[in-house]
């Protein structure tokens, strides 16, 4: 049951709401439990076909030669769809909001770069015939080497899984090979810490498996456009997606979706839409894609596998003094969107904790493993779990509750964050205090009487003068003798001096002339 | 191409098709073959059913099992005389799942699949073959050996009943209630005078198929079911195993956790 | 080759050519157009497809159409009577027991199995009755808050 502590967020929301904070019956729910939800294959049409998909059974290997002559001929068969038939061939999801470049085929035209990887399609009466014919298809490969480490990826020599990318790193604002965060002087701080650990830890992929797997049925329509029934969860990407893979305009598609069986972010990759809509064109016929079971695990796109070190320099009092932060994510063969997931990893170093000394460096890193998406949280979940290991180890390491030590160094209001802004509407230890509360966790009195709003900013977490990251300015309030204490001592003679802009090198998008600049970092500067 | 489905009323007929027929499988439960149907798996072009009554017969004596090898899961549960087995049969699916499966069709499931049949290795089964020329019976540890070379028809499996408390069954799932083996250790530890007499341990998930912990049973033999008296047997438990790595476990994880698993079994300490 | 196939579903005959060696599931969708029975995995793993056969849960992707000849098929579209919702229904409503609802019509009819046998489960027998059937969004306790509440809510039924 939802409980809005008042004392804690009196100025949320008004108490005079209808339908907020109030439970409420789900509009689909009577046709969840009467089976008359209407997912994407529960819409029927006569003549369906339908489309499979040959995939590479290597993680990395020259495509020699495709024969399909047999394949085509078999029975029930009305189309091959090869990689020539796709009209634009190479894409990037993102590249619909202009980050990151065309990268991956719809189907792979010289070179597979992970098991799984779509070759060919068959078109065909049925999904039986259609696997029959799949086949007959005759490939040969030049299995080539593989790279499935994303620190052996980043070596010299390594294998090259993605021309685009020839270094196996996306490239950020057209000229970096990672994002970094730079704040205060960590090398100092970990000097002058009293304990400094560090940890590695390795996350495993994960398979979203919605129960529903990815699908989708591709429609001609009498006035030129296609009716595509979808199971996406991003309809008006999956939209825009499809109209650039077949070279049409948008308005000629009309996706029908939103009732998802499961996606938890595994299906905002248009992984089907693109080629059934193109199966269609080719036949003329509704066709419908559906991933099987196997296809789902194998080639539907997981959550990436972050490799991530941390190093923390601790004070005995508690307090972190630095925090650095080095990871890789796997991106598999292609970017789809780990370039972003990055990006939100290193918005969200060093964690909920007011760190006077924070450097990050975080790699989007390709690999022959299958291409990484999105999934709950992605980018942030996996630093989270990393960061709250470190942070008991921490604790253990100086003696003190794993609590305590979380809301000694927790962000108050007034803190300034490792991103040069002010934390603002600060709860985490409220929140911690009534978890405390409810697991009869025992505080001592001084941490059951912190509160957010008190002694944040200036005092504890201001930023010294540092207007570039050039000067060393911050590795502070390392005094090996300081007391046990629940404030932090500020060095002579710092001030609050106003959040500094940093100045990152992209330049903004042309057309907006009005409103401020404001940085943004998929985009770099740009105005609002 | 589509699918032939032939349905005998003798078994012995059912064998002879299966051994005439082009591309033909025997289909009991259809939890492994309509899988591999479904998937257009291409060497299936005949499906063989058999409406035989003994394939389906439970015969229980007070020193002898027979079973039917269309026995199914959800039989062995409504079969009170059987109780010892009610455990294995619930490890096998969720409902659904025990309606359908047989004991027979179990015997074929590739590891992590098969935790039935690595019960019956443990309590010494024999196989009966139907063939078109007639039965045939082999120990079940010699099936398994063969299991792979050719079509075989399992009409019937048989063993001695083992007596009350003897016979032991655990599955190590990830997965809780139920999930796929980690892997399952069966045991029948006869003990005379307080020590192990003649005990037989089976394996499943530790290997391609369900095997014999044949050290370990050594190890145990005349010994009491004591932490420190076991713990020789502990010491070979993974001795002659060959797990798989798959989504499940890896091969290191499962030799790992094997003793930690057979030592609960021992002392009656594990889940059941 | 095509077959044909005729069984009760919900309580009418129904009747429908396939091919041969089909499963139940695509004949119940793609035959007769009840969809809704849902396909989660075509592999009997994952419980979405649950159907009772003549009383009894099966999974209907790995069940051989022809199997099922002259016997009883229920499906969650036979759930309710007219309008009035299934105990079972009702209870899954105000628990909120469905996210996507796509496993929905599968626990619905393991969940049938069991209370047709079973009207006064206990959590245990709730548990073992849904184990085979996979909810992704992982709303396992509202499930099973769900179906005993339906136990409770319909102790008059024979």
């Amino acid at each position: 049951m939802l409980e809005m502590r008042k004392d804690i967020f009196a100025d949320e929301r008004a108490d005079n709401l209808k339908e907020v904070g109030q439970p409420t019956q789900r509009q689909d729910m009577l046709g969840h439990v009467t089976g008359t939800s209407a997912y994407y294959d529960d819409h029927r049409f006569a003549n369906l076909l339908h489309l499979k998909i040959l995939r590479s059974p290597h993680a990395h290997a020259r495509i020699r030669s495709i024969d399909d002559a047999a394949a085509s001929r078999a029975p029930g068969v009305k189309r091959i769809i090869r990689a020539a038939d796709v009209p634009v061939n190479l894409n990037t999801l993102l590249s619909l909001i202009q980050f990151g470049k065309d990268d991956e085929p719809s189907l792979a035209t010289d070179v597979v770069r992970y098991k799984g990887e779509p070759i060919l399609g068959v078109v065909a009466t049925s999904e039986r015939a259609a696997r029959e014919a799949l086949e007959l298809v005759r490939i040969s490969y030049d299995p080539l080497p593989a790279v499935f480490d994303v620190e052996e990826a980043l070596k010299p020599g390594a294998v090259s899984v993605n021309p685009v990318y020839p270094k196996n790193t996306f490239e950020y604002h057209g000229k970096y090979d990672h994002q970094k965060l730079r704040f205060g002087a960590v090398e100092q701080a970990f000097a002058q810490a009293d304990f400094v650990s560090e940890e590695r830890y390795q996350m495993s992929p994960i398979e979203h498996a919605p129960t529903e797997t990815n699908g989708s049925i591709a429609v001609p329509d009498t006035n030129g456009r296609f009716t595509v029934y979808t199971s996406t969860q991003a309809l008006f990407f999956s939209l825009d997606t499809s109209a650039k893979i077949n070279a049409m305009p948008s308005n000629q598609l009309h996706f029908i979706g939103g009732t998802v069986g499961g996606g938890f972010g595994g299906k905002v990759d248009t992984l089907t839409e693109p080629l059934a809509i193109l199966a269609a064109r080719l036949t003329g016929a509704p066709v419908r894609y559906r991933l099987s079971r196997h296809e789902e695990m194998q080639f539907g796109s997981p959550r990436g596998a972050e490799r991530i070190y941390v190093k923390d320099g601790v004070m005995r009092d508690g307090r972190i003094v630095a925090r650095q932060v080095r990871a890789y994510f796997d991106a598999g063969a292609y970017t789809r969107l780990s370039s972003y997931a990055v990006v939100k990893c290193v918005a969200h170093i060093p964690g909920p904790y007011t760190i006077p000394n924070v450097h990050a460096d975080v790699f989007c890193v390709f690999t022959n493993r299958t291409p990484a998406t999105a999934m709950r949280g992605f980018g942030v979940t996996a630093l989270d779990f990393a960061l709250e290991c470190q942070m008991d180890k921490d604790a253990v390491a100086i003696g003190m509750d794993p609590l305590e030590f979380r809301l000694l160094n927790a962000y108050r209001d007034g803190d300034m964050k490792a991103h040069r802004r002010e934390a603002k509407n600060c709860a985490l230890i409220e929140c911690a205090q009534v978890a405390a509360e409810k697991a009869n966790w025992p505080l001592r009195d001084e941490f059951r009487k912190m509160s957010s709003k008190k002694d944040g900013g200036a005092e504890r977490a201001g930023v010294a003068d540092r207007t570039r990251m050039s000067t060393p300015a911050a590795p502070v309030r390392t005094g090996t003798s300081a007391p046990q204490r629940v404030t932090y001592e500020r060095p002579a003679g710092s001030t609050s001096p106003p959040p500094i802009q940093s100045t990152p090198p992209a330049t903004p998008p042309a057309g907006s002339t009005h409103g401020v600049r404001r940085f943004s970092s998929v985009f770099g500067t740009r105005r609002r | 191409m589509t699918i032939a489905v032939k349905t005998f009323a003798r078994l012995a007929e059912a064998a002879s098709a299966l051994s005439t027929e082009r591309g033909a499988r025997f289909l009991a439960g259809g939890t492994l073959v309509m899988r591999a149907v479904n998937e257009a798996e291409p060497s299936i072009e005949t499906l063989v059913r058999s409406t035989d009554p003994s394939f389906v017969g439970i015969a229980v004596t007070s020193g002898r099992v027979e079973l039917g090898a269309g026995v199914t899961m959800a039989a062995i549960l409504g079969e009170r005389e059987l109780a010892f087995l009610h455990p294995v049969a619930r490890a096998v699916g969720g409902p659904a799942v025990r309606e359908a499966a047989t004991i027979g069709g179990n015997l074929f499931a590739p590891s992590p699949y098969g935790d039935f049949a690595s019960a019956l290795l443990a309590l010494d089964a024999t196989v009966t073959l139907a063939g078109g020329y007639g039965q045939r019976e082999l120990s079940l540890e010699e099936f398994l050996g063969r299991r792979e070379r050719g079509a075989s028809l399992v009409s019937s499996i048989a063993f001695k009943r083992p007596a009350n408390e003897v016979f032991r069954f655990t599955k190590v799932t990830r997965v809780h209630p139920k999930g796929l083996s980690v892997l399952a250790i069966a045991a029948q530890l006869p003990l005379a005078n307080g020590r192990i007499a003649g005990p037989r341990i089976a394996y499943g998930a530790m290997g391609r198929m369900p095997l014999r912990a044949k050290a370990a049973e050594r190890a145990l033999e005349g010994r009491p079911l004591e932490d420190n008296a076991i713990a020789p047997a502990l010491a070979v438990a993974a001795d002659g195993t060959s797990p798989l790595d798959d989504a499940i476990a890896s091969a290191w994880w499962r030799r790992e956790i094997l003793p930690i698993h057979l030592r609960r079994l021992l002392l009656g300490a594990g889940r059941s | 080759m095509k077959t044909s196939i005729q069984f009760r579903l919900n309580d009418e005959e129904v009747a429908t050519f396939a091919d041969s060696g089909s499963n139940l599931l695509d004949v119940l969708r793609e035959g007769i157009g009840d969809l809704s029975v849902k396909g989660g995995c075509w592999q009997g793993t994952c419980g979405t497809c649950t159907v009772l056969v003549d009383g009894m849960p099966r999974l209907s992707c790995v069940t051989l159409a022809e199997s099922c000849e002259g016997k009883s098929i229920e499906t969650v579209a036979g759930l309710r009577q007219g309008a009035k919702l299934h105990p079972l229904q009702t209870a899954f409503m105000e628990r909120f027991a469905a996210q996507c609802g796509y496993c929905t019509p599968g626990m619905l009819m393991a969940a049938k199995a069991l209370l047709d046998r079973e009207p006064n489960p206990t959590r245990e027998n709730v548990v073992d009755a849904i184990c085979g059937n996979i909810c992704r969004c992982t709303g396992y306790e509202p499930i099973i808050a769900a179906v005993l509440d339906a136990a409770r809510a319909a102790p008059r039924r024979s």
